[in-house]
Order: structure tokens, then C-alpha cells, then sequence
């Protein structure tokens, strides 16, 4: 079935003219057909037909799936919330025009934790979606229909964004590649905002390849996003197939506690750097729970400011439409913003994110990069995330130092368990700007390992 | 500090937030305040004395455009009223309000 | 109204708009009065829309700067743009984004005739939508125009200064007139593009701490209706403490056709705008050099300009006032007046024939085709005081009788001797100047 090609395999055989894009395009529906009413990845399925100036560009046409909080031109965009229920965007992301630009082609919106609030993809008001590696058991957050579109062969590879964990943590649960790339490396216009100041797009992937190729593409300065940098995008497949010896690679919170599940397993996959000539080396860093209160107060207050706009006047349905964890969240940023608390809460948060930044750039003086488990475990099963109003910051929490401190890291899988068929990722963590570290490094490796489904098979 | 929210301040934090809140939803959103505020809480045993708040990871300053008219971005007027569920020639529809 | 024992203690909150060709945070054309139909120039950013983030108008901001500079205001070399947040339909992001604690300028000051008033503080911000207030099928409803969300905004907030109603007018003026001058903002009050707001409170005559309330007055649309709506609310608050309670701490409107102000809100429940740094805008930061240029660009203001004329030129301030409010205009009549010294024209009887209308002309106009269009209607000056003096003691030593007559109390004989000496000049003169000297011989 041509669905389950990576994205650099379908381009070569495309190239080779072994193979057509109808091909393609046929196996894909056939498996949305199949899975989707189950799985409930796509909550949108594009209608437009693909263009010649798409089949034309490098990408070829091929389908990418698009998370939901993307604004995508005469394409329903509902960031999995009844308030935007109707909304039909009347322009396009930068990110979506770049992609569009390039020619991929959008199989359809992917369905997400409402307003990219979670990690779980269960607070979506369009129902939740199940891991496709074992669907007792949720896909993660918020990006979970995009990573969960890639696991099932439902396109051939995907947009997500993240905040704080929110491409990583569905990727190491669905077992696929999640980058996020650095804050200001891909353009937020016309992405729904969440917590503005560490939004970042980013793709999620079959490969560390296929992230490489999908990252050159919509990386870059935009004129309207005034946070996206300057740096020149470099051509991120060149650190493919790169040689690691001499590296100095640290690994951290492994003496995190609640780690238990999944600790020997993940430093047993540590060893492999070493056998490639890296030196690893474990050291402590800076306490990440302080991370979480950091990112919730930051995040919550951001988020009851960018969330106000939705009032039903220029688009969508009133704010009673909100989803409970939604509104939980406006309200404490409210809060939180509020006289009295701004100065107790917002900058005391703002402070100790200089800690964890001046932390890193400490640790990067002796280390490439940094690597630790991506989630403390394996997927959770259905129905979890409504415990507890933390849920979704507790189990992003090795992932929100780096978010918060704008650095780019990926995931990848580092462990696919027998028993229940659900995957451990590695969290790749490099200083700002160095996708290219992150790049080298998982694709090492991916290609030296074998917990890749794509390429084993 | 007690961390015990009341249905009062809940409701008080909707109004400023303009959410519609029932007073059965604000008994468990004022439960998911505490729990919240607790993890918070943790934040204040961390030493910050002199340390500079970061507002932007980027580091970028000036940022600016010149003041240049860009039409292609502009909306049409029926681009602009697409979405609004109530329009009236040209202009966007709400229930009277008080004079602010 | 007999005297109050009462002092005025006031201070004003102006907001401009500035007559940038883009809007504030985005590439929307900056035109909402002269815009043809509603909702024609928004975008993502200035409708709210998802996504929608704002990048900052570098006009704007020098702008700000320029005015600072023009007030004697000290400038952050620093600054930033905040959010606050609050919710209003004309509002479509829900926050507007402004500026919080450290504005563009700070610490200026401005002189009036009256006396100086310190300039708190300048910041710029961003415009609302437009709210109109209409019943649709009996039902009342709001329509809403965006086009003029996100225009930039200026807001000028000065210390309780003010001494007086005539002072806030002249104040209101002032401001009007360098804003103009500089070229940055039309100013129009009828198109919004000015809008006035004055606290007012009053105090026993020799108190000197501030009053422990304030009363805010706020759409004010005009010079006079300032004047007006502080004398009001002199009188008001001044009846209340005679009955020795405080006026309530609130905001007013002024009711142009009852004259009066009215309660809007109490200020009691203050706003909680929960502001904070707005994470899509990078902050801003000066160099001294780059302020040091902005100010060396400034233009000679008004005032400056005119106190030199006066030196150089011998032409009167209430002349030199109305003859130009802007850059160019100012840049105009100096050539005039430049030309007209060359020619002989004496500079202050041409500033008073333009002002008075006496020669029709447009900024337009070449200076040299002004100046001798003047000479012809005006060609007086060719003719000396002692050519006048000797054919005026002509003339009264041929009518040495109706002189008697004149002396004895006739003084309507004036015109007669004024029509003689005319007469006898042949030439055309300056009437105004006839008399005096006539005047003159006739006293000795």
C-alpha cells in the first residue's frame, strides 16, 4: 500500500516515475476510508482539487495532513472547538502558503486537544482520537491527529505545533518523528495562538528524513511575524547520514522522579551514541518541575489574552460554546493576570525562565546537545486526562524547559514494547538555532537502531 | 496564602474574562484553580533575586515596518463579513450596548 | 458668577491620530473618515482574526518621538508595547495593544499664556473599531466598521496643571497647532481626529495638596465645549463641597445641547486591564544618535518661529499666528516676507492685508507673483515721510481756518484735510498710515 511510504520514498519512486500521484492519493483515501471514522483523525477532509502548480513544486502534490489550528483558505479551521465550528479562513498561515508553495498538498485538518490545550487529545469537542498503535490507549497532545495521521498511514507526514511538548510528547507516543523547531524559525501568522511567546510550528514525520525535508520548506523569516528570525534556513537534509563521532552528548533527568516505568530502558538505548564514537555523559539540570509552574503561568495568562478575540461578532459562535478546559484555562490566565497577582505570578514566571535559559546555555558549554526521555511513559490509556486539571503540564514536563527556552528538539522513537505495542520516544535537545544537532543526531540514531516503523520495514 | 478560591471570585474572574459560568461550573473550575495554584505555589521557593524577567526568547529588538500601504492582505468588504453570523450593509451586527 | 473660593486643578488626557499612510500594526490603508464604504481596509491582524499578529509602523514611532522632542520630553531609550486587555465590540483582539509603564516620552512640558504645563507622558497605541448606534426592525442594535481599527493612536497626558477653562482651551489649541505643524496629525475634532478628556477637581483657595477625588470628563469634541464643560464642572463640584461632602470619583460626558456633564460610571470598581508585555512585538530601543537626529530634524516650532519674525522682521505675533499652520506653509510666508523686505514692502502692513483678507492668495502662489500683486494694489511706499509731511503742512497751511475749526472742536474736518492731501499726492497711499501722521501735525 503506497500510504505507508515515507515521504522520501514517495518522492523518489514519483522521480523514477515508478509510481503516480493518483496511486498515491487512491491508498490514502482508501485508508481514511477505512480508519478514520475510528481512529477520528481527520475532523476535515480537503475537497479542493490539487493543482498543477502544486504537482510542479518539489513536494509534488503529495498529501500532508494539517493540524486543526493552522488557518488554511476556504478550508474549514475549527482548532477543535465548537466556537469556531463554522469558520471558514479567508487566508492562509504563512506556514500553509509555504507548504502550499512547495507542493504539498492538504489531505485534510487534523483533530487536536481544543485550542492546542493538552496533551491527550481527549478535551477535543469533536470527540477524541485514538492511538493507532493501540487504540485503547490515547495518541497524546495536543498535536494528536497529526502525530496519529502518521502512524496510520494516513498521509505522508504532517504539521503539528507546540508550546510546551505539544509535537514531541504525541510523536514519542504514537512512535513517529516530532520536530519543533526553534522559537522564531517558522513563521506563527495564521497559526490559532496559544501561548505566543514559545508557539512554534513544526513538522511531524515517518523519518528524521522526512522532517529535514518538510523543515526546509516552511522555515523562515516571515515580515508578518515579528518573533521569526533572520537566520538563514540551511539545507537541513545536508546533516543526514553524518558521522557523530567525537560528539559530546548529556544526558539529563534521568534521576527525575516517576521515571521508574521507563529508565532502564531508555538509558539501554543511551549506549548506542557510544557506539557510534560519542561520548555521553549524565549530568544534572535545572529542576524541570519549576519548569511547569514557568510554563502554566506563562502559558494560561498568554493564552486568556489571545482567546478573547473569540466572541462570535466577526466569525465563529459566542464564548459560551468555550469547552470546560478552555475556560478553565482563560480564567486562571485571567487570574493570574489580574491586579494584585501579575506581579506575584507573570514576572516571577518570566524570571525563572531566564534560569532555565542561562541553565542550557551553561550546559551546552560542555554538551552538543541534550537528550532524556520524551514522555515519563508510554501512551495513557482512554479517558485519563480528565484526573486532573494538571494532567496535560505533569506529562509535558521534561519537554518544557526546552519550549519554554525557545530551543529546537526532536523526538524520536526509542522503544516499541512487545507486549501492548506502544513506543518510548528520545527527546534531542540542541542550543537555539541548531536543528541541524538534533537533526544529526536523531537520524543517527533512527538509522542505527531499529525502533523506526518505516524503516524496518 | 490560602489557596481556597470562592464561587464569588470565580464568578468575579468570569466576568472579567466575559465566560458564562454557572454556578455549579464554577465550583469545579474554582477546585481546578487550587490544584493549579499549588503547582504554582511551588514557583516562589525558587531563588530570583536579581534576575532579569525574559519577555522574548528571541532577543530581537526593532522589529519594525515602514509605513507602507500593503493591499495584499487587505480583505474585501464580503471577505471581511464572510464569517459574522449577523452583518448589516457592510457593517458588523451586535445587541445595543450601554455607551461605555 | 461671583468669585469662587475655589481653585480649578485639572489635567488633560488628549488621543490624536496619526496621519500615517498605513495603519498602526498592519499594512490596512490609514483612512477611516475618508473611506467609502465600511469594513473596506482590514485584514487578519486589524479584525482579530485567528492568527492574526501586529508588526510595529516605524512612522508611527518616529512620530512619537518627534512630538516628545517638540513638548521638551525626555525619551526611553527603551520602550515597549503592552497589551490591555478588555472587552468592548469595537475591541476585536479583546486587548488593545498600548503602551503600560514605559512610554515613548516622558517628563515635558509646554508653555501657554497662562503659565507651563508639565507633559506627564506620551505613548502611542493602537484605534477601535467604530460603533453606530441604530434600530434594525425595531430592534435595537450596534453596527460595527472596522476601518478604523489599529489606526495609530498618540495620547498626551499632562500633570494637573491646569489652571483654568480658558487655560485647557488654549492648551487643547497649542497641542492642535504643533501636531499639525510637524506634520504627523490632522487634528480634526469633527472626524475624531482629535479627542479631548479633562479630570477636574477644585480645592479651597491656598490648599495645595491635590484633592482626594477626580471627576473625568470625556468626549469632549471641541475647544469651546472644553471650556465649557470645566466651568461646569466647577460649579457642580463646587456645590457639593459646600454641602461638605466629596463628589463621587467617576466618569462624565458632556452633554453639548444641555451643557451639561452626566454620570457614565463610578470609578470605584477600576478597570483591571491585566496588562503585560505583548510577546509578538520585540521591544523597541534607541540610540542617543538616533534621538539627537529626530531632533535635529525637528522643524523651528511655531512659537520660536514667530518671536524671530517678530526680531527680525518687525512683523506682529497676532499677525505672523494666522498665516500659516503648517511646515510648508510657514516655509511660504517667510519668502514673502523675504521678498517683500527686498522690494521695500514694510513686512508687518503685508502680514496685515493677508490676514485681513485684503489680497486674496494661496500657498500655492509664487511669493513673487504675491508681492507684486500687492505692490500694485498697495504702491504706497515710494513716497517718503518728509514727502508726506511737507504736502500735509501744505494742505493745512492753505486751510489755516478750517485747521481754527478743527482745533475748536470740528474734529469730523479730519477726513476733509485726510481727502486734500490724497488729492494733492496724486499717488495711491496707505490710508491707515496717512492718518496717523496727519494726526501727528494736527496736534502739534
Amino acid at each position: 500500500m503506497l500510504n505507508t511510504l515515507t515521504l522520501k520514498q514517495a518522492l523518489d519512486k514519483l522521480e523514477k516515475k515508478e509510481i503516480t500521484l493518483q496511486d498515491i492519493n487512491s491508498d490514502v483515501k482508501s485508508a481514511i476510508e477505512k480508519l478514520n471514522k475510528d481512529l477520528n483523525v481527520y475532523l476535515t477532509l480537503n475537497e479542493q482539487k490539487i493543482t498543477d502548480q502544486e504537482t510542479t513544486a518539489p513536494l509534488a502534490g503529495l498529501p500532508i495532513a494539517v493540524k486543526d489550528n493552522y488557518c488554511t483558505r476556504d478550508l474549514r479551521t475549527t482548532a477543535s472547538s465548537t466556537v469556531l465550528d463554522n469558520f471558514i479562513p479567508q487566508y492562509d498561515s504563512t506556514v500553509i502558503t509555504k507548504l502550499k508553495k512547495a507542493g504539498g498538498h492538504i489531505v485534510g485538518k487534523t483533530n487536536l486537544d481544543a485550542w492546542a490545550h493538552g496533551s491527550s487529545t481527549e478535551t477535543s469537542q469533536y470527540g477524541r482520537t485514538l492511538n493507532p498503535r493501540n487504540t485503547d490507549h490515547l495518541p497524546g497532545g495536543s498535536s494528536g491527529g497529526s502525530a496519529a495521521a502518521v502512524a496510520a498511514d494516513l498521509c505522508l507526514a504532517s504539521l503539528g505545533t507546540e508550546t510546551a511538548g505539544s509535537i514531541r510528547q504525541p510523536s514519542s507516543w504514537c512512535g513517529v518523528v516530532g520536530l519543533k523547531p526553534t522559537y522564531g524559525r517558522c513563521s506563527r501568522y495564521g497559526v490559532v495562538a496559544m501561548a505566543s511567546s514559545t508557539d512554534s510550528p513544526g513538522p511531524i514525520t515517518k523519518t528524521v528524513e522526512d522532517s529535514a525535508i518538510i523543515l526546509n520548506y516552511i522555515a523562515g523569516h516571515d515580515k508578518y511575524d515579528g518573533t521569526t528570525s533572520n537566520q538563514e534556513v540551511p539545507d537541513f537534509t545536508q546533516f543526514l547520514d553524518q558521522d557523530i563521532k567525537g560528539m559530546k552528548i548529556g544526558v539529563v533527568y534521568t534521576d527525575i522522579e516517576g521515571l521508574e516505568e521507563i529508565k532502564e530502558l531508555f538509558i539501554e538505548q543511551v549506549k548506542i551514541f557510544e557506539k557510534l564514537g560519542a561520548t555521553v555523559e549524565f549530568v544534572k539540570a535545572m529542576d524541570p518541575h519549576h519548569a511547569i509552574g514557568v510554563y502554566t503561568i506563562i502559558q494560561r495568562g498568554e493564552v486568556s489574552s489571545n482567546l478573547g478575540r473569540f466572541d462570535g461578532i466577526r466569525y465563529g459562535n459566542d464564548r459560551s460554546f468555550f469547552g470546560h478546559e478552555a475556560k478553565n484555562r482563560i480564567m486562571l490566565g485571567t487570574y493570574t493576570l489580574s491586579k494584585g497577582y501579575a506581579d506575584q505570578y507573570y514576572n516571577t514566571a518570566q524570571k525563572v525562565r531566564t534560569l532555565f535559559i542561562e541553565d542550557y546555555q551553561k550546559l551546552f558549554q560542555d554538551y552538543d546537545v541534550l537528550i532524556s526521555p520524551t514522555s515519563p511513559g508510554y501512551a495513557k490509556k482512554v479517558g485519563v486526562s480528565e484526573s486532573s486539571a494538571m494532567f496535560g503540564e505533569l506529562e509535558d514536563m521534561l519537554l518544557e524547559p526546552s519550549s519554554i527556552a525557545g530551543l529546537p528538539g526532536i523526538s524520536v522513537p526509542c522503544y516499541r514494547d512487545p507486549k501492548t505495542n506502544l513506543y518510548l520516544g528520545m527527546n534531542i535537545v540542541a542550543p537555539m538555532f541548531r536543528e541541524d544537532l538534533v537533526i544529526k543526531v536523531g537520524d543517527a540514531f533512527e538509522k542505527n537502531t531499529k525502533w523506526n516503523t518505516w524503516r524496518n520495514k | 496564602m490560602s489557596n481556597k478560591i470562592t464561587i464569588q471570585q470565580v464568578q468575579h474572574i468570569a466576568n472579567l474574562a466575559n465566560i458564562p459560568v454557572d454556578d455549579s461550573e464554577a465550583e469545579r473550575l474554582a477546585q481546578g484553580f487550587e490544584e493549579t495554584l499549588e503547582t504554582i505555589e511551588d514557583l516562589k521557593a525558587v531563588n530570583t533575586e536579581g534576575v532579569e524577567p525574559t519577555h522574548q526568547v528571541t532577543g530581537m529588538e526593532n522589529v519594525l515596518r515602514e509605513d507602507i500601504v500593503d493591499k495584499s492582505r487587505t480583505f474585501t468588504q464580503e471577505e471581511a463579513l464572510a464569517n459574522a453570523k449577523q452583518t448589516h450593509q457592510g457593517f458588523f451586527v451586535v445587541p445595543r450596548i450601554i455607551k461605555k | 458668577m461671583s468669585k469662587s473660593n475655589y481653585n480649578l486643578v485639572c489635567g488633560m488626557e488628549v488621543h490624536a491620530e496619526l496621519k500615517t499612510n498605513s495603519k498602526m500594526f498592519c499594512g490596512c490603508k490609514n483612512d477611516p473618515f475618508g473611506a467609502q464604504k465600511p469594513n473596506i481596509y482590514t485584514c487578519p491582524v486589524c479584525l482579530g482574526m485567528p492568527g492574526g499578529i501586529p508588526v510595529a509602523n516605524k512612522q508611527a514611532i518616529e512620530w512619537t518621538i518627534k512630538l516628545g522632542l517638540a513638548l521638551n520630553c525626555k525619551i526611553n531609550l527603551f520602550s515597549k508595547f503592552d497589551r490591555k486587555n478588555y472587552f468592548y465590540p469595537d475591541l476585536p483582539k479583546a486587548y488593545q495593544i498600548s503602551q503600560y509603564d514605559i512610554p515613548f516620552c516622558y517628563d515635558g512640558v509646554i508653555e501657554t499664556s497662562y503659565g507651563p504645563i508639565r507633559i506627564t507622558r506620551i505613548h502611542l497605541e493602537e484605534d477601535t473599531g467604530k460603533l453606530l448606534h441604530k434600530k434594525i426592525k425595531g430592534e435595537d442594535v450596534s453596527l460595527i466598521d472596522f476601518n478604523r481599527s489599529s489606526v495609530p493612536l498618540i495620547e498626551i497626558v499632562t500633570e494637573p496643571d491646569i489652571k483654568s477653562p480658558e487655560q485647557a482651551k488654549e492648551y487643547g489649541k497649542a497641542l492642535r497647532d504643533i501636531i499639525r505643524y510637524l506634520g504627523i496629525g490632522d487634528c480634526d475634532m469633527e472626524q475624531g481626529g482629535m479627542r479631548l478628556e479633562a479630570n477636574i477637581s477644585i480645592r479651597k483657595e491656598g490648599e495645595s495638596e491635590l484633592p482626594n477625588y477626580k471627576t473625568e470628563v470625556k468626549n469632549i469634541n471641541s475647544f469651546r465645549f472644553v471650556e465649557q464643560a470645566i466651568k461646569y464642572e466647577m460649579e457642580r463640584q463646587e456645590e457639593i463641597l459646600e454641602e461638605g461632602k466629596t463628589p463621587k470619583q467617576e466618569t462624565r460626558g458632556w452633554d453639548s445641547d444641555k451643557s451639561v456633564t452626566f454620570s457614565q460610571r463610578t470609578k470605584e470598581d477600576a478597570e483591571d486591564y491585566r496588562y503585560f508585555p505583548d510577546p509578538d512585538l520585540p521591544p523597541i530601543r534607541f540610540t542617543k544618535e538616533q534621538i539627537e537626529q529626530i531632533r535635529d530634524e525637528l522643524p523651528e516650532l511655531p512659537v520660536v518661529l514667530v518671536s524671530r519674525w517678530e526680531k527680525q522682521y518687525n512683523v506682529e505675533p497676532r499677525f505672523s499666528e494666522l498665516l500659516f499652520s503648517s511646515q510648508d506653509e510657514a516655509k511660504w510666508i517667510e519668502d514673502i516676507f523675504i521678498m517683500s523686505e527686498r522690494e521695500g514692502i514694510k513686512v508687518n502692513k503685508i502680514a496685515n492685508t493677508m490676514v485681513n483678507k485684503k489680497i486674496d492668495f494661496k500657498y500655492s502662489d509664487k511669493p513673487s507673483d504675491l508681492v507684486a500683486k500687492y505692490k500694485s494694489a498697495n504702491a504706497t511706499d515710494d513716497i517718503s515721510d518728509e514727502e508726506f509731511i511737507s504736502v500735509i503742512k501744505k494742505v493745512l497751511e492753505n486751510n489755516s481756518d478750517a485747521v481754527a475749526r478743527y482745533k475748536d472742536g470740528q474734529t469730523q474736518l479730519v477726513n476733509f484735510f485726510f481727502g486734500q492731501t490724497m488729492k494733492t499726492l496724486g499717488k495711491k497711499v496707505d490710508a491707515g498710515y496717512l492718518k496717523k501722521l496727519l494726526q501727528k501735525e494736527l496736534e502739534k
